[in-house]
C-alpha cells in the first residue's frame, strides 16, 4: 500500500532541498520511496504502451474522409486505424435522428437552447423567481420549435423527433416536473398527517426499490392498459411520464434532506408570524432548504441525464438509439466503436460539465 | 346555514379540547375556551380535511386506472391471474447456472432468471468493492501519477451512461477473435468470441463435504476469536488467533478431504472443433455485463472510500503515530472503523443500484429476471403480471439488501456512552 497524502511525513519535509525544481518535484510526487518508484516506472510503462496503441489506433492509422457512402477505405484499414470517417457520414442521422433534413436546425437551436437554459440556471445572480418563468418560456420555445405547425414552420410529428434533442427533452421536462412533483413529495413525507406520510412513503420506496427499465416496461406495455379504450398517447410521452415519476421519488429525497438541514427556529419562528402551512414552506423553508441541496441536486439530474439513455429498451430514438441504428447500415457495421466514442464524448462533455459545476458550488459552499 | 357548520365545529372542537385537557393536563382552571379551541383545533381539522382530499384523490386515480384495466383485458380477452406461470415456456436460456430446458414451465424459467440476476449481482457487488477500494486508496496516494491515473478513470466512467459502456464492452467482446485464433494471455485460460474460459475445480459431493467442512471451521474460529478478544479486553495479554485458524480453516478440511479419500481435479479447457470442453465458460455477454457494471460501480464506490478515509480526522492519524502503532495495526483499528461508518450507508445504494442495474441485461440479452418476464410478455401478454413480477424480485433484493447493510451499519456505528 502506498502512502497516503494526508499523513504528515515530517522526515520528507526536512530532507534538504537540493537540487533543481522538477527533479524535487519528481523526487517527492514520483520516487518518494523504493515501492513508490516501482509504482511509477510499471505505471508509465502501461501508460506509455496505451498511448502509443491508441495514437497509432486513433491518429495515425485512421482514416478521416471517405467519398459518401462509401466505406472501402475504412475497411481496408480496418484492425490497424479508427474509421472516424462514419461520423461526418452519420452525424446528421446521430443527433437528430430521422427529423426533416432540411428542418434539422430547428432541433439543433433547441439544443442550443437548452444548453443556454442550463448556463442562465448556473448563474447564482439569476437564483431568483423570475428563472421560473424563464425556464416556462424556454420550454415552451423548445416545444414550438420542434412540434412546429405555427409560425410558418411546418409540423412534425414527435415519432420523427431523435438524436441529441430527445435526449435533453427526456432528461430536462423529467427535471422541470419532476422538481414540483420532489417538493410535494418531501413535504408530503415530513408532514404530520399519517396518511399523507405513508401515501408519500410508499411512492418513494416503491419507485426507488425497482430499476428504471422495469418503470420503462411499464409505460410502455401497460399505459395503454390503464387508459379508457381508444385514448391512446404517444411512445415518447409515456417514457416522459416514466421518467418524471422516477425523477420524483429520487429529487424528494434530495429535498428532503434539504428540509432536515433547516433549522427548527425558522419552522417556529414561522409559525410564531403566523404564517400558514403552505406561505411558511413558500416564504421561509423552501428557499433555505433548496439552497442546501444545489450540489446533490445538480448530482440527480446527472444521474438521470445519463439514465435516459434506458428509453433504448423500448425503442425510442434517443442519442444512444439513434448511434445503434446508424451502425446497423452494412457498409459501416463494423465501425460501432467509433461511433460509441463519439456519443460518449458528447455525454461526457454534457456530465463532465455539471459535475464540475456542482463540485464548485460545494468548494464555495464549505468556504462561506 | 353557516352559522349552523359554525356551531358544528365549535362544538366538535369544544369535545377534542375536553380530550385533550384530560390526557394532558391536570390544570384546575383551563385558559379561555375560545382562543383555545381556535389555535388547537384549526390545523386538526384542516389536516384531516387534507388528508381525507388527498386519500381521496389518490383513490380515485387508482380505482379509474383499475377499471379502464379490467375493461381493457376483458376487451383484449386477456385472463388475469398468475395461473400461465405452471404453462410450458417454450424459451430457450443459453445460459443458466440451473439446469433448464425449453420444455420447463415458465415458473421455473423466472427462477432461473432470478438465479441469474443474483449470479451477476453478488459477484459484481464483491468485485466492485474490491476494485472501487482500490482506486479509492490510490486517488489519495502520494505517487502522483497513481493518483491522476485513478481521478481520470473515475471521472470518465462516472460521465458516461452504463448502458453506453455496456454497449461498448459488448461490441468489443463481439470483435474478439474466433475460438480457433482465441487469445492465451495465461496458460488455460482462454479470451475469444465465445467469452472467457477458465479452468474449474469439478465440485462434486466429496468438495461439497470439505467445503461445508471449511465454513463451520471459519464460524467456529470467528467465536473463538471474539472469546479470545474479550479475554484480551479483561486482562490486557495479547493471545494469538493464528492457531486456531490454521487448525480450523486449513487442517480440518485437509483432514475431511482425506477421510473422504475425495479426489481434487483441475479440468482444464480444451479446444474441440469450433468450440471449448471443459473448464469454466462465462458467456460474452455475461462477461460484458459484469465488466460493465464492476468498473461503473467502482468509479461511484473509490469516491466514497475516498471521502470516507478523508473524513477521518488528521489528529486520529497523528495520535496512532504518536503511539508508534504499526501502519497495519492503525489502519486496522483505528482508521478503518471510524472510515467505515461514512463509508457504508452510500455503499449501501451504490450495491442497490448495481442490482438495479443488472436489469440492462436485457440491453445486450443476458438472460436476467427483466429479459425473461420480457419474453414472457410477449409469449403471453401478461404484462400486469409479468411487470409485478419483476417489481416483487427486485423489492425483495433491495429490502434485503438494505435490511442486511442496515443490521451490518449498527453494528459498526459509534457507540455513544
Amino acid at each position: 500500500m502506498t502512502a497516503i497524502t494526508d499523513i504528515p511525513d515530517t522526515a520528507r519535509a526536512r530532507r534538504p532541498q537540493s537540487g533543481n525544481r522538477v527533479l524535487r518535484w519528481l523526487r517527492a510526487n514520483l520516487f518518494s520511496s523504493i515501492p513508490n518508484g516501482i509504482i511509477t516506472l510499471v505505471l508509465f510503462a502501461v501508460l506509455a504502451k496505451g498511448v502509443v496503441s491508441f495514437v497509432q489506433w486513433g491518429i495515425a492509422n485512421a482514416v478521416w474522409l471517405t467519398p459518401a457512402n462509401d466505406s472501402s477505405a475504412c475497411r481496408a484499414a480496418r484492425g490497424l486505424g479508427a474509421c472516424w470517417a462514419v461520423i461526418p457520414e452519420k452525424y446528421r442521422f446521430i443527433l437528430f435522428g430521422t427529423y426533416p433534413f432540411d428542418e434539422q436546425w430547428r432541433p439543433a437551436l433547441a439544443v442550443v437552447l437548452f444548453i443556454a437554459l442550463f448556463y442562465v440556471s448556473s448563474r447564482r445572480a439569476w437564483w431568483r423567481r423570475e428563472l421560473v418563468y424563464l425556464w416556462i418560456a424556454a420550454l415552451a420555445l423548445i416545444s414550438v420549435l420542434m412540434w412546429g405547425g405555427v409560425l410558418g414552420l411546418s409540423f412534425v410529428s414527435q415519432d420523427r423527433w431523435g438524436g441529441l434533442p430527445v435526449t435533453l427533452i427526456l432528461a430536462t421536462f423529467g427535471l422541470a416536473f419532476g422538481f414540483p412533483l420532489g417538493i410535494l413529495v418531501a413535504l408530503g413525507r415530513r408532514s404530520k398527517l399519517p396518511a399523507i406520510r405513508s401515501l408519500c412513503v410508499l411512492y418513494v420506496e416503491l419507485i426507488r426499490g425497482v430499476p428504471l427499465v422495469s418503470l420503462l416496461f411499464m409505460a410502455s406495455v401497460m399505459f395503454p392498459l390503464f387508459m379508457p379504450g381508444g385514448f391512446n398517447i404517444d411512445k415518447l410521452l409515456r417514457a416522459q411520464i416514466a421518467i418524471i415519476l422516477f425523477a420524483g421519488a429520487y429529487l424528494a429525497e434530495v429535498i428532503r434532506g434539504g428540509l432536515q438541514a433547516v433549522p427548527r427556529g425558522q419552522y417556529e419562528a414561522a409559525d410564531a408570524l403566523g404564517l400558514s402551512y403552505w406561505r411558511k414552506q413558500r416564504l421561509i423553508i423552501l428557499p433555505q432548504a433548496i439552497r442546501h441541496v444545489i450540489p446533490p441536486l445538480v448530482n440527480t439530474f446527472i444521474a438521470f441525464f445519463k439514465d435516459t439513455s434506458l428509453v433504448l429498451i423500448i425503442g425510442i430514438f434517443d442519442l444512444l438509439t439513434t448511434a445503434k441504428t446508424a451502425i446497423i447500415d452494412p457498409a459501416w457495421q463494423q465501425f460501432s466503436v467509433e461511433v460509441y466514442i463519439f456519443i460518449a464524448a458528447i455525454y461526457f462533455a454534457f456530465c463532465f460539465a455539471m459535475s464540475r459545476y456542482s463540485r464548485s458550488l460545494e468548494a464555495q459552499a464549505t468556504v462561506s | 346555514m353557516r352559522a349552523d357548520e359554525a356551531h358544528g365545529r365549535k362544538s366538535l372542537l369544544s369535545k377534542r379540547f375536553e380530550d385533550f385537557c384530560a390526557v394532558t393536563t391536570d390544570s384546575p382552571r383551563p385558559p379561555p375556551r375560545r382562543t383555545f379551541s381556535l389555535a388547537l383545533g384549526g390545523p386538526q381539522l384542516k389536516g384531516l380535511l387534507w388528508q381525507i382530499l388527498v386519500v381521496g384523490m389518490a383513490l380515485a386515480i387508482i380505482a379509474f386506472l383499475w377499471s379502464n384495466t379490467v375493461h381493457n383485458l376483458s376487451a383484449r380477452r386477456i385472463s388475469t391471474g398468475f395461473a400461465f406461470l405452471g404453462r410450458e415456456a417454450g424459451m430457450p436460456i443459453a445460459d443458466s447456472l440451473l439446469s433448464y430446458s425449453p420444455k420447463d414451465t415458465y415458473f421455473w424459467a423466472f427462477v432461473v432468471g432470478i438465479a441469474n440476476t443474483l449470479r451477476v449481482a453478488v459477484i459484481g457487488i464483491v468485485l466492485a468493492t474490491i476494485l472501487g477500494t482500490l482506486i479509492g486508496i490510490s486517488r489519495l496516494s502520494a505517487n502522483w501519477l497513481l493518483s491522476r491515473l485513478a481521478a481520470v478513470y473515475v471521472e470518465v466512467l462516472r460521465d458516461i451512461p452504463l448502458l453506453l459502456q455496456l454497449l461498448f464492452w459488448y461490441v468489443l467482446m463481439q470483435a474478439l477473435p474466433a475460438a480457433r485464433a482465441a487469445w492465451r494471455p495465461i496458460d488455460g485460460i482462454f479470451l475469444s468470441n465465445r467469452g472467457l474460459i477458465l479452468p474449474s475445480i469439478p465440485i462434486g459431493e466429496g468438495q461439497l463435504g470439505v467445503l461445508g467442512a471449511a465454513a463451520l471451521g471459519a464460524l467456529v474460529f470467528y467465536i473463538i476469536r471474539r472469546a479470545l478478544i474479550a479475554q484480551q479486553m479483561r486482562d490486557g495479554k495479547p493471545r494469538a488467533a493464528w492457531p486456531f485458524a490454521l487448525g480450523l480453516i486449513v487442517v480440518l478440511p485437509a483432514l475431511v478431504s482425506w477421510q473422504l479419500g475425495v479426489r481434487w481435479t483441475i479440468a482444464w479447457p480444451e479446444l474441440r472443433g469450433f468450440n471449448f470442453v471443459g473448464g469454466l465458460t462465462l458467456a460474452p455477454e455475461y462477461f460484458a455485463l459484469l465488466i460493465a457494471l464492476v468498473t461503473y460501480t467502482s468509479a461511484f464506490i473509490a469516491e466514497i472510500v475516498r471521502s470516507g478515509i478523508q473524513s477521518v480526522p488528521r489528529g486520529q492519524w497523528d495520535a496512532a503515530n504518536a503511539l508508534g502503532l504499526r501502519r497495519s495495526f492503525m489502519l486496522r483499528q483505528i482508521i478503518l472503523p471510524q472510515a467505515l461508518r461514512v463509508i457504508v450507508p452510500p455503499m449501501t445504494s451504490q450495491y442497490l443500484n448495481l442490482t438495479k442495474n443488472s436489469s440492462l441485461a436485457v440491453a445486450i440479452g443476458y438472460q436476467d429476471v427483466v429479459s425473461i418476464a420480457n419474453t414472457t410478455l410477449n409469449q403471453t401478454g401478461q404484462a400486469i403480471e409479468a411487470i409485478a413480477l419483476i417489481m416483487a424480485v427486485f423489492l425483495t433484493i433491495s429490502l434485503s439488501i438494505s435490511f442486511f447493510m442496515n443490521w451490518y451499519n449498527a453494528r459498526i456505528a459509534l457507540v455513544e456512552r
